[in-house]
């Protein structure tokens, strides 16, 4: 028990080395030289109104250029909802069996 | 409709909240591009507005949506989004690439008119999920 508990210092020890070493490699806080701010994001801000019309960058890129990915997340929503109304629906069928032998029902579940 | 529905109090919950909430969802649907906002935010609002309406009247609620019509619902709002996607494909561009629409209208116009398609889809999709999870859950077992 003993050697499980200091295994599992030794493990929490090395993952706060590991975060800490990461941490200081991570860029400054609001650096415009960053990797994030100087990939896609300049793209956006700068072109988004020409090539999207859309006066809401956040919209031009949720709706326009990343399109693909809001159609997942919507279809998500919608197999998530079905899959919840699927579960707690009871069904007619069961409902009346219930009411006929129970403890059959019971064994099932 | 000067029926009292119970209390005051869920007799101005559903005078006075419900008509603000369903006008701002459709404000919030339709402004969503130029402003925050947009389908998700709107379908929330939207199914609010039927969810408080089923708490306050029960079964016969005069904004009633059943379960089954929602599910239907759902299912349309996301076919309709992914049908924006198929139209503009046969239109010769590639999927939910707006400024390909062969109507004469500046391409803003064009952009404006494929993001409010996709955004009822998803404001359609939202509104009748969660309309749907709450019918599941306060329906009444068959016999």
């Amino acid at each position: 028990m003993k050697v499980l508990r200091m295994g599992a210092l030794f493990v929490l020890l090395l993952m706060a080395e590991v975060m800490f070493i990461s941490a200081g490699a991570l860029p400054q806080l609001y650096d415009p030289q960053s990797a994030a701010a100087t990939h896609v994001a300049d793209r956006y801000i700068e072109d988004a109104v020409e090539e999207t019309g859309s006066p809401n960058f956040v919209t031009a890129v949720l709706a326009d250029y990343r399109g693909y990915d809001t159609l997942g997340e919507t279809t998500v929503i919608f197999t998530a909802g079905l899959a919840t109304v699927l579960l707690l629906r009871v069904s007619k069928g069961s409902a009346s069996k219930r009411e006929g032998d129970s403890a059959a029902e019971e064994e099932q579940v | 409709m000067n029926e009292r529905f119970g209390t005051v109090v869920l007799d101005t919950a559903f005078r006075f909240v419900i008509p603000f909430v369903m006008l701002y969802g459709v404000y919030v649907l339709i402004n969503g591009e130029s402003s925050p906002g947009g389908g998700f935010q709107a379908g929330a609002l939207l199914a609010i507005a039927v969810v408080l309406s089923r708490l306050v009247q029960g079964e016969k609620a005069v904004f009633n949506i059943s379960g089954n019509t929602a599910l239907i619902l759902a299912g349309i709002g996301t076919f309709l989004y992914g049908f924006v996607g198929v139209l503009t494909l046969c239109w010769g561009g590639n999927f939910l690439e707006y400024g390909i629409s062969p109507w004469a209208m500046l391409a803003a116009e064009k952009h404006a008119l494929g993001i409010l398609g996709i955004e009822i889809g998803v404001t359609l999709c939202v509104m009748a999920t969660i309309i749907a999870i709450f019918d599941a859950l306060t329906r009444k077992e068959e016999v």
